[in-house]
């Protein structure tokens, strides 16, 4: 790991001072993602600004403002406090299930909620330094530029909205519940002032600058994360396949999320994750859901209208079928409440 | 500490090293294979190699790196030092660390507990975890310099000492010698310390992945052997001692003798 200074945090305007000071600074939150990534030397900061000990940890109901009624998660609680809070399992359920389905029970109790969602691909190529890889080497004129999983091997990659210079899917399982929420992520910016960035326009398709996984500037801090009043409490679910049983990233999740009268469906959410550079809303299979009867037919038919845009790569072509029959499972166990 | 101040090998270590690889072992020795350096090859070497001389490799393992103790540098001579106060097992620790330094390097390195043990070095095993005031973490992905005012407990720290008398263990580690719950041992002390925080989450009401109902936040968990493996993932275990860690996990949280359960297919 090359030599960077440390420093603590004293509050939420210093740090982001800080770190808009200086370019090569990062903050560091839980370290799960970026002091891997330093060791591997794909990350390679001058200055870690530790933010751990700011006081945005607190999860509370929303008095004011769009999302009265709803949640507020700080940024910087870590996912196994957000997953296990009450307030979220009674009325998120979906997102409990979806931050306990990643990682393990020592790396949640590490994580924070606001590193969870900035955590960087997975893709193998972008972790081996020796690799070329556009994400990581952005400048046309690097020896490592170029995409190693385009032609390479690309059995994890994505299968929509991929561009020529990255193929890569973004890991995070708790942002696919997010997306599902229409959460919103607030952030503080270096003039002091916050903004509030829709979930569905935080994260990035890769287009021409991959190395973008994000909207948010450098130098910007996430506050909290904030999730409106929804009446899917009774009928979601996440579902996510994996090589292994437990503690692997995901090949396929989805994320779903039912507003039922009866066996009616009035609102449908479903959110996708291993598929794309960011979490995928199916919202082709979600306009075919609202107003129709629950029925296997229906989900079948939902699943294969947002299936049919997909295109694949050369070694992921399993991912399609994969995606359809997971859309199908995930939307019955949300009919039955989570059951099978 | 420089690598020319580590002592070289012991005569168990050319030993294991012999049987390792016996064909190298001269050039190797030739040219100066020092301790540090051998504890890496040991470990890139990996789990297989391992359990088939766990005896020697037990011994090697856990004897403490006790290096003729250059006197520590000050700390304006660490680039980048960062002054940190915690305390480990219970008792107060105070030192100047590199600020890239690892938890898991300060324990097993400047500490000497080198109980908790670096598998990967990137949170894929779960060989060193340990507690942070009272939570499982993995300390290879923990920099010592964020430990400020906390409290640890590795493995070292489990075990009670009985007023002037015997070790008293802590009762997941003698349901993990009953059970058989490892071979090389190499991943144990990460396993026990991480079933030990696994019952404080079940009894505090945590959920799990494998939860059937997570909207019922009243009460204890029922720990099914499904919901210990789902608990557990984050520790691997090249020897595959899985159902016997299950079994001893079992029965710590039941309080009753549990049965091995495993059986071969067939
Ligand atoms: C072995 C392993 C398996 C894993 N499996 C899964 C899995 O199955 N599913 C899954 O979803 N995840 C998985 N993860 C990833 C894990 O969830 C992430 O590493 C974690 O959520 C990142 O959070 P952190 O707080 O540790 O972030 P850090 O590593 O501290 O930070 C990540 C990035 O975010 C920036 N940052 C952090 N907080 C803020 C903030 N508040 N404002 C602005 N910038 C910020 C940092 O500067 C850094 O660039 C796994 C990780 C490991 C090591
Ligand atoms: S898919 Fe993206 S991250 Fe992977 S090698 Fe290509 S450019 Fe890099
Ligand atoms: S050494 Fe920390 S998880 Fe493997
Ligand atoms: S790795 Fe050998 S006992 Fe688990």
């Amino acid at each position: 790991m090359r030599p960077f200074r440390f420093t603590n945090a004293k509050d939420a305007a210093s740090a982001v001072r800080s770190l808009t000071g200086n370019p090569n600074a990062r903050f560091l939150a839980g370290g799960t993602n970026l002091l891997d990534l330093m060791k591997e030397d794909v990350e390679r900061p001058d200055e870690l600004i530790d933010i751990t000990r700011l006081p945005l940890t607190q999860i509370r109901t929303i008095t004011s403002g769009p999302n009265q009624g709803g949640l507020s998660i700080g940024g910087l609680g870590r996912n196994a406090d957000a997953a296990n809070h009450p307030l979220v399992r009674q009325n998120y359920p979906l997102l409990t299930q979806a931050i306990l389905a990643g990682a393990s029970g020592q790396i949640r109790n590490m994580a924070t909620n606001g590193g969870n969602l900035l955590q960087r691909t997975r893709c193998p190529y972008f972790y081996e330094v020796s690799m070329p890889c556009n994400k990581r080497e952005p400048d046309e004129s690097s020896a490592r530029a170029g995409c190693g999983a385009l032609e390479g091997i690309n059995r994890m990659h994505a299968i929509f909205g991929w561009s020529e210079k990255c193929v890569a899917v973004y890991p995070s399982d708790m942002a696919i519940a997010l997306a599902a929420l229409d959460a919103t992520v607030n952030v503080r910016k270096a003039d002091g002032q916050e903004r509030s960035i829709a979930f569905a326009d935080f994260h990035r398709l890769p287009g021409d600058t991959p190395e973008k996984d994000t909207n948010l500037n450098h130098g910007e801090l996430i506050t909290a994360i904030e999730l409106p009043r929804n009446r899917f409490a009774d009928h979601s679910y996440y579902l996510k396949v994996r090589d292994r049983s437990s503690y692997a990233f995901a090949l396929v999740s989805v994320a779903a999320a039912l507003e039922m009268k009866e066996n009616r469906i009035v609102q449908a959410r479903i959110a996708m994750g291993g598929v794309a550079h960011k979490p995928w809303r199916a919202l082709k299979a979600e306009q075919l859901l609202v107003g129709k009867e629950a029925s296997d037919a229906t989900f079948r038919q939902a699943a294969e209208a947002e299936m049919a845009g997909a295109r694949p790569l050369s070694h992921n072509k399993f991912k399609v079928e994969l995606s359809n029959r997971s859309i199908v499972r995930a939307l019955q166990m949300a009919v039955n409440g989570g059951k099978a | 500490m420089e690598d020319n101040q580590t002592p070289q090998l012991t005569d168990d270590e050319k030993k294991l090293f012999e049987d390792l690889m016996p064909e190298d072992l001269d050039e190797i020795l030739d040219t100066g294979v020092n301790r540090r350096h051998f504890l890496k090859l040991m470990t890139l070497a990996g789990g297989g190699l391992l359990a088939a001389h766990s005896a020697v490799a037990e011994q090697v393992f856990t004897r403490p790196l006790s290096v003729p103790s250059a006197p520590e540098p000050a700390s304006a001579a660490i680039e980048n030092g960062v002054n940190v106060s915690f305390k480990v097992n219970g008792a107060a620790r105070k030192l100047t660390v590199d600020s890239r330094m690892t938890l898991l390097d300060t324990l097993r390195e400047k500490l000497e507990l080198t109980g908790s043990k670096k598998g990967c070095d990137q949170g894929q095993c779960g060989a060193c975890t340990v507690l942070v005031d009272g939570r499982r973490v993995l300390s290879c992905l923990t920099l010592a310099a964020t430990c400020e005012g906390r409290s640890v407990q590795t493995i070292e720290g489990l075990a009670q000492n009985q007023t002037g008398s015997a070790v008293r263990l802590h009762p997941m580690q003698a349901a993990f010698l009953k059970h058989d719950g490892f071979q090389c041992g190499f991943c144990t002390p990460g396993q026990i310390c991480s079933a030990v925080a696994l019952l404080e989450e079940a009894r505090t009401g945590h959920a799990s992945y494998v939860t059937e109902n997570v909207r019922q936040t009243a009460g204890p968990v029922r720990l099914s052997a499904e919901e210990i493996r789902e608990r557990m993932s984050g520790n691997l275990c090249r020897c595959g001692a899985y159902p016997n860690i299950v079994a001893a996990i079992q029965e710590v949280y039941s309080g009753k003798p549990v049965e091995q359960t495993w059986q071969f297919v067939g």
